[in-house]
């Protein structure tokens, strides 16, 4: 297969860069790889040889945190080159195995980790909660995937439930028919498994009479509300739940926790989605719960690398993971606890506890986790 | 009568030739109705060309002209005046537009001329319908409002005023000075700013041509070039600046110790309720700050500065006052904001100290400002870095577009003095140096030999480690990452549109640009008027300027004020419309859509009728009227039509070209 690189100078508007450089400047990997996206940009508008640009490992260093594009003076499309690259190696078979077996899995079991599907829903199996099929809700509370199968997140899932349970929501979820909303899937460059994927989900959310959807992480949320075409359905990452639960009175936070907390702004939350007060006002209603503000926060967070299929991509990248330095920056504030609100993030920092040592000085915490703790009554 | 029409046909050298056939034109024009002469020509423009045309006006007693050439924005005024000059009306002149319409549009040479020929017969079935009209003239009021009294409006004014001439020079903010009264030393030449401009603002203030009207917004105009109404609210100061000597004992008295920020200072210092903002402050009084101070705020003050007061100059029953002004032309000179980097949140502003914004940066270093020039960070240390960012709000897709010019030269400018005050390592992180004007370059050089370093990559964001700054960029000469720590960053923040732009736009019935600026006349050749006849700009409210552009802009919008207002009366297009009492049933229609409120109902009458003065000659009433009553001079229904009617006919028919025939008009 051939490509034209004149379909990606007009597609991610490569010819208007002026080549500032804001873009390697604010990037969350350019000391940990050889990727520089101005360089990327310049070489991809003037190459007659796409495919030396295209074999290089650095293109899956990125994380998609689009922390250049959302800066770029020139509205130059950075991430969606990435990604554009990324799908003409996925059309070529020529994604790193670990992507591929990710794909792959996405296509067979509906979660890139290749769990079965049948099992997708274990996780609630004793929680009474309602499931689209057997009962029905105007309230789709969307799992995905990591939140589903991973041991670490599921407490995530299960905080939630019982969260909203005892604030009376009405919600179901989609149980075995839950598949992968795709956000990953079209930064890792299966455009066409993407597609595929917004399609069926669109269309069973819509047959089941969904009226509103609630996602655990901020990357589902991100898919839904950005880059599902059809979709109308109106979407909320749980924060902006929970701050509502909190505002109408529904949610009682009445035990005090007696921690020191801080909060890492999820990329696909914080800087691509602007909520940015929802996570502090909720750890600012939590009893007992001294929230301090990280030095890099809000639109100036550090990207943890959880995203873009960097939880499946090997390599590419070298030096101290931007994880550990989250966490000695949370150590260095003296806090105990370090809260976040995507999975991604909660797992990426789970693994830098441990690799930097730490694990004796400060917990990672999802906020609804935290939340749960604030309402259990002793 | 018959009538004697001569048709010009130009080559425009090889711009029309080489496209159209120019002696076809002249056979075809030749044999159409009223043609009594028809001729090419290289360059009618020229003086041989136009005296081609006299010789033949006097020799065949032509009576109507017909020029096939350009637009008539180039050359209309030109054979207008040859009329004239040969005693004909110049409204008994049509251009037909063969060069921007046809020649330059089309490559084929067959059918261009084709298109030609249906464009001037066109223009001769007009002419023929064409009316004398005569140029109305006004008096003119031998007096200029100026709005904004920062740099641009002050020159405007000195000028104006040493012309002879009145001027009211209005100030929204209770000083006069504007942005360039807060700079320390100004590029490239490093005079001290204020050293060179209180001259200036002194001789405002002594100057007996020039009305002063601090704390006052111009808030209403009507009327025309020559002779606009104008209402100016002068709000209260709460101090009678005849009695206040600006001796500063009510400042010291006033009990808001704490104060709040001081807008001169921008926000580096605090001033109290009452103040003078800074020592060369023009007028030197005091005023009150009615949003901090405690008795206009809260009701409630122990007044100590009415005590403190030996001259008994307080006034807390001072009310707001309207002045009616009549003036003959305007000058619009509002300057401009700064940008707000709080915008951009990825540089920390705000979140951090000693990021500092361009103009906080001149404050920091002016000897009259909060640190007596000396360039200190917040805990009063010394810094040993500094980094300095270019292009903050400017050249940006998120915030503006537009380069906003001095922030390279301002930035170098401050990187030198920072460089001389502290000795600190200086880094400069820019896209491209845009150092154009006169001795830039070379001051550009300058710093660079003083050992200032240059990152060619924008400043990409702002963050803490270990309690200093830290500047993170990409040295993209080097395709390198970089991160730098600093002790201070000064952000080289754009200059924007002012934030009530579009209110000042329309009480002057002005346009802006894209870019929130007002737009001028037109960009090259008539810069500083503006669509409106007699309102012109000066400085930074057209766009972002240097001083020394600024300067230049206020003299040349001085020269225009002078210029016309020496005429003494004015000549206005007589291409109005009018409403024929007979036909007019009151409908009132046109007084509705009217752009310009230049149509008034007489009561009396019960009918319609057009002020002369007012209308602009756009034509709306003349397309709404339903009893076809109005009219518009010079593009009647008839003269329209027959246009129209000689463009639609298929057939060159000699026979059809009675511009009368197919018209059902009043007129």
């Amino acid at each position: 297969m051939k490509i034209d690189p004149k379909t990606f100078i007009h597609d991610y508007q490569l010819n208007i860069c002026i080549q500032c450089g804001t873009c390697t400047g604010g990037c969350p990997v350019k000391f940990r790889s050889p990727l520089n996206m101005r360089r990327l940009v310049r070489e991809t508008h003037l190459t007659d040889n796409f495919s030396s640009i295209s074999k290089r490992a650095e293109l899956w260093a990125c994380t998609t945190c689009s922390t250049c594009s959302l800066r770029c003076p020139s509205g130059v499309k950075n991430v969606e080159l990435i990604m554009g690259i990324r799908n003409f190696l996925a059309n070529k078979g020529e994604v790193p195995s670990t992507i591929r077996d990710a794909l792959e899995n996405t296509l067979l079991q509906g979660n890139p980790w290749g769990r079965f599907r049948d099992r997708r829903a274990d996780w609630a199996q004793d929680l009474g909660v309602k499931i689209f099929g057997e009962e029905t809700s105007e309230t789709l509370f969307y799992v995905g995937c990591a939140p589903s199968y991973d041991p670490r997140v599921q407490s995530v899932s299960t905080s939630l439930v019982r969260i909203f349970q005892k604030a009376g929501v009405d919600f179901a979820i989609l149980g075995k028919k839950e598949s992968c909303c795709g956000n990953e899937i079209r930064r890792m460059g299966e455009q066409a498994l993407f597609k595929k994927l917004a399609k069926d989900n669109t269309a069973l959310f819509k047959k089941l009479g969904v009226k509103r959807i609630i996602t655990i992480s901020p990357h589902c949320y991100n898919a839904f509300k950005n880059e599902y075409p059809d979709l109308n359905i109106p979407v909320q990452h749980y924060t902006q739940v929970l701050v509502d639960l909190i505002e109408a009175g529904k949610l009682h936070l009445s035990k005090e926790l007696g921690i020191s907390v801080t909060y890492h702004d999820p990329c696909f939350l914080g800087k691509q989605n602007k909520v940015f007060d929802e996570p502090r006002k909720i750890l600012n209603s939590i009893p007992g719960c001294d929230f301090i503000e990280m030095e890099r926060s809000r639109e100036r967070s550090l990207c943890c690398e959880g995203g873009g299929g960097r939880m499946w991509a090997e390599g590419g990248t070298e030096g101290k993971r931007n994880g550990e330095i989250r966490i000695r920056e949370a150590v260095a504030l003296a806090a105990k606890t370090l809260a976040t609100a995507c999975p991604f993030c909660l797992l990426t920092f789970e693994d830098s506890v441990k690799t930097s040592g730490l694990a004796e000085q400060i917990v990672v915490k999802d906020i609804a986790e935290l939340v749960m703790e604030a309402l259990e009554v002793q | 009568m018959k009538k004697n029409i001569g048709v010009y046909i130009c080559h425009c050298g090889t711009n029309i030739a080489a496209t159209v056939d120019c002696e076809e034109l002249v056979r075809f024009s030749s044999a159409l109705p009223g043609v009594k002469m028809a001729r090419d020509y290289r360059y009618l423009c020229s003086d041989p060309g136009q005296d081609l045309i006299k010789k033949d006006i006097r020799e065949l007693s032509l009576d109507r002209v017909v020029i096939a050439a350009c637009s008539p924005r180039m050359h209309e005024a030109t054979f207008r005046n040859l009329l004239s000059s040969e005693g004909i009306n110049p409204y008994l002149l049509n251009i037909a537009n063969i060069r921007e319409q046809c020649s330059w549009v089309h490559h084929d040479r067959g059918k261009a001329t084709e298109k030609a020929r249906h464009i001037l017969r066109a223009a001769v079935a007009r002419v023929l319908g064409q009316e004398a009209l005569t140029p109305r003239k006004f008096g003119i009021q031998p007096s200029v409002l100026v709005v904004g009294a920062g740099i641009a409006g002050i020159q405007a004014a000195l000028n104006i005023a040493g012309g002879g001439m009145k001027v009211t020079l209005v100030e929204k903010s209770p000083f006069i000075g504007g942005h360039m009264a807060q700079l320390d030393k100004t590029f490239p030449t490093l005079d001290c700013s204020s050293c060179i401009f209180t001259p200036r603002t002194v001789e405002v203030a002594r100057n007996r041509q020039i009305e002063l009207l601090v704390n006052s917004e111009v808030t209403e105009v009507t009327g025309f070039v020559g002779n606009f109404k104008t209402k100016i609210r002068k709000n209260p100061t709460y101090v009678d600046f005849i009695k206040c000597t600006g001796c500063g004992d009510c400042v010291e008295a006033c009990v808001l110790k704490k104060g709040v920020p001081s807008e001169f200072e921008e926000g580096m210092a605090r001033r109290r309720a009452i103040y003078i903002p800074f020592p060369q402050a023009v007028p030197l009084k005091a005023v009150v700050d009615k949003e901090s101070c405690l008795l206009l705020s809260k009701g409630k003050c122990k007044k100590t500065c009415v005590e403190a007061c030996k001259a008994g100059a307080l006034d807390f029953e001072q009310k707001e006052e309207v002045i009616e002004k009549e003036v003959g032309s305007i000058i619009i000179a509002t300057g401009y904001d700064p940008f707000d980097p709080h915008l951009l949140p990825q540089y920390g502003y705000g979140v951090y100290d000693n990021i500092l914004t361009g103009l906080q940066f001149e404050r920091l270093s002016s000897p009259s400002g909060p640190n007596r020039g000396e360039i200190l960070l917040k805990d009063g240390t010394v810094p040993k870095a500094i980094a300095f960012f270019h292009c903050i709000g400017s050249r940006d897709e998120n915030t503006n577009l537009h380069c906003s010019r001095i922030c390279c030269m301002a930035s170098m400018k401050q990187a030198h003095l920072a460089k001389e005050k502290t000795g600190a390592e200086i880094y400069e992180f820019y896209i491209d140096i845009n150092a154009f004007g006169k001795g830039y370059q070379e001051f550009y050089k300058r710093v660079r030999e003083e050992g200032i370093f240059f990152i060619r990559g924008k400043g990409s964001e702002i963050f803490k480690r270990d309690g200093r700054l830290v500047v993170a960029a990409e040295d993209t000469l080097l395709g390198t990452a970089v991160e730098i720590p600093v002790d201070l960053v000064v952000l080289g923040t754009g200059l924007t549109a002012r934030h009530d732009a579009e209110k000042v736009a329309q009480t002057f019935g002005i346009s802006r640009s894209a870019d929130g600026f007002f737009m001028e006349a037109h960009p090259k050749l008539r810069p500083v008027a503006t669509q409106v006849d007699g309102v012109f700009l000066a400085g930074c409210c057209q766009g972002p300027k240097d001083i020394p552009d600024t300067v230049a802009q206020a003299s040349a919008a001085a020269a225009e004020v002078m210029s016309l207002l020496n005429k003494g009366e004015i000549e206005v297009e007589p291409t109005i419309a009018t409403i024929d009492p007979e036909l007019c049933a009151g409908c009132k229609l046109c007084i509705e859509i009217c752009p310009h409120s230049a149509i008034e109902f007489l009561e009396m009458k019960g009918i319609s009728s057009v002020n002369e003065a007012l209308c602009k000659g756009c034509g709306a009433c003349t397309a709404i009227c339903p009893n076809k009553a109005a009219r518009q001079n010079h593009f009647t229904h008839n003269q329209v039509l027959a246009e129209v009617d000689s463009l639609v006919e298929k057939e060159f028919n000699v026979k059809a070209q009675n511009p009368n025939v197919k018209s059902m008009t009043n007129d």
